[in-house]
């Protein structure tokens, strides 16, 4: 017993340096797995504040172009609305009581946003307070940037589309074909869409979209266009290089989309476990 | 010692702060970062209780990891760096070590840069390789590592010579 006492206070150093080591390990191996890095997140209260104090003064710097883009936006919206306020006889009419819409739209502040890594996060000033839950899909007026991950009172952490752990549902605008969103880590302009089926006939400079798949998106959001295409090593899929409508090194304000679909779908889909 | 723990906390407060809201996001040719706030573990004195040592630096790297939404890399990183730092201390100064003579701000360019760049580029590689995480990446690590620890090591030099002490 002596012997053993003496043992630990002698390598008492090494024994605090392994505990520490393994600690900070699973911490590690936590972060790389999707869904699972909670308890180090940028959502806590520290450095959420000192983010957003941070954010309240370099804010000034970009309100010009910010201004630009919403205009441009609003023009873009404006444009389409047009067409339905146009219509001469309105024969459709939705009970909107009980007839909710399917998508609500959240705003929201980018406080920090990562591009340089291989597992990027970008932090937004809104969370469950704001009714953000994780899964929700992450917008800007160009187009997609990620989905929410990870929720605090009042941060959430969006898994970026530049994260070796994303993967997003994606698919050509004008036909039905579809495969996922991943990036390789080389360049954060441009991300990679896998297994298109090679029946798919493409184009450079084809639009990337948002296929509407799953409940997080819905159908038509924009993501970029096709760069380059290679059939891979077995010939039976398309790896396309898309050019990204966002850049993702200048992202100021978002939308978060919440569906009101979502838990209908799921009973839908797994219903034994919602028995 | 003890007088200077006011300048310990005020240093460590002030190394990521700085790392936080400015080196992390400058992003030099796309991806290059300088991390400078492992200063905090190279400037600590030297007679330091080493388990104290060890758990400064393993907060030092958590608060790094909890602004960069990077899990335990940092931490990782850190407490590595200071459990070797006894050994790399007595194969850059020798005998001025064992008797605990050694004062960063007195030794020559050369001692310095050596000690500099061991520590940072074992700190860089451990980093790299956690947040990467991935073998099929190598040529990265190394591209990242590599320099990524030169800028390091330029800036952590100058701010060495820029704050030197006038102790004396």
């Amino acid at each position: 017993m002596q012997q053993i006492i003496n043992f630990l206070i002698r390598n008492k150093n090494f024994l605090l340096f392994l505990l520490l080591l393994f600690i900070s390990l699973v911490l590690t191996i936590q972060s790389h797995s999707y869904h699972k890095s909670k308890f180090i997140s940028s959502t806590n209260f520290l450095s959420g504040g000192v983010y957003g104090w941070r954010y309240s003064i370099s804010n000034y710097f970009g309100l010009k172009s910010e201004n630009e883009r919403l205009l441009e936006e609003n023009k873009l919206l404006r444009n389409q609305l047009s067409f339905f306020t146009t219509d001469t006889i309105q024969t459709k009419y939705t009970d909107t009581t009980s007839f909710d819409k399917p998508y609500h739209f959240i705003k929201g502040n980018v406080y920090k946003n990562d591009y340089s890594k291989i597992d990027n996060y970008i932090l937004i000033n809104k969370g469950e307070k704001d009714g953000i839950e994780p899964d929700m899909g992450v917008i800007t007026d160009k187009g997609i940037i990620g989905i929410v991950e990870n929720t605090s009172t009042n941060y959430s952490r969006v898994i970026s589309i530049l994260n070796s752990n994303s993967r997003i549902n994606a698919g050509l605008k004008k036909s039905n074909q579809y495969g996922s969103l991943v990036w390789n880590g080389k360049d954060p302009n441009i991300v990679q869409l896998e297994t298109v089926p090679r029946q798919a006939v493409l184009k450079k400079g084809d639009t990337i979209i948002t296929n509407g798949r799953s409940t997080i998106f819905p159908r038509g959001i924009g993501i970029g266009t096709i760069l380059n295409y290679e059939l891979d090593k077995n010939q039976s899929y398309f790896l396309i290089d898309v050019l990204l409508f966002n850049d993702m090194t200048d992202i100021g304000f978002v939308y978060t989309i919440k569906s009101n679909d979502t838990a209908e779908v799921r009973l839908l889909e797994n219903p034994k476990t919602n028995e | 010692m003890n007088n200077n723990i006011p300048l310990y906390i005020g240093r460590f407060i002030s190394l990521v702060f700085v790392q936080v809201f400015i080196l992390n996001h400058i992003n030099f040719w796309g991806y290059l970062n300088p991390y400078i706030y492992i200063i905090f573990i190279l400037l600590s004195p030297i007679n330091i209780n080493k388990s104290l040592f060890l758990v400064l630096s393993f907060i030092l790297g958590i608060t790094i990891d909890l602004f960069g939404d990077s899990g335990g890399v940092h931490a990782t990183a850190c407490i590595s760096i200071a459990y070797l730092r006894p050994v790399i201390l007595r194969s850059v100064f020798g005998l001025s070590y064992e008797f605990q003579t050694v004062k960063l701000s007195k030794v020559n360019f050369g001692q310095r840069l050596a000690y500099v760049t061991l520590m940072v580029f074992i700190h860089h590689i451990i980093l790299f390789t956690l947040e990467i995480f991935n073998f099929s990446h190598i040529l990265l690590i190394a591209k990242k590592t590599l320099f990524s620890s030169l800028f390091s090591i330029i800036v952590i030099m100058l701010v060495l010579v820029l704050f030197r002490r006038k102790d004396s």
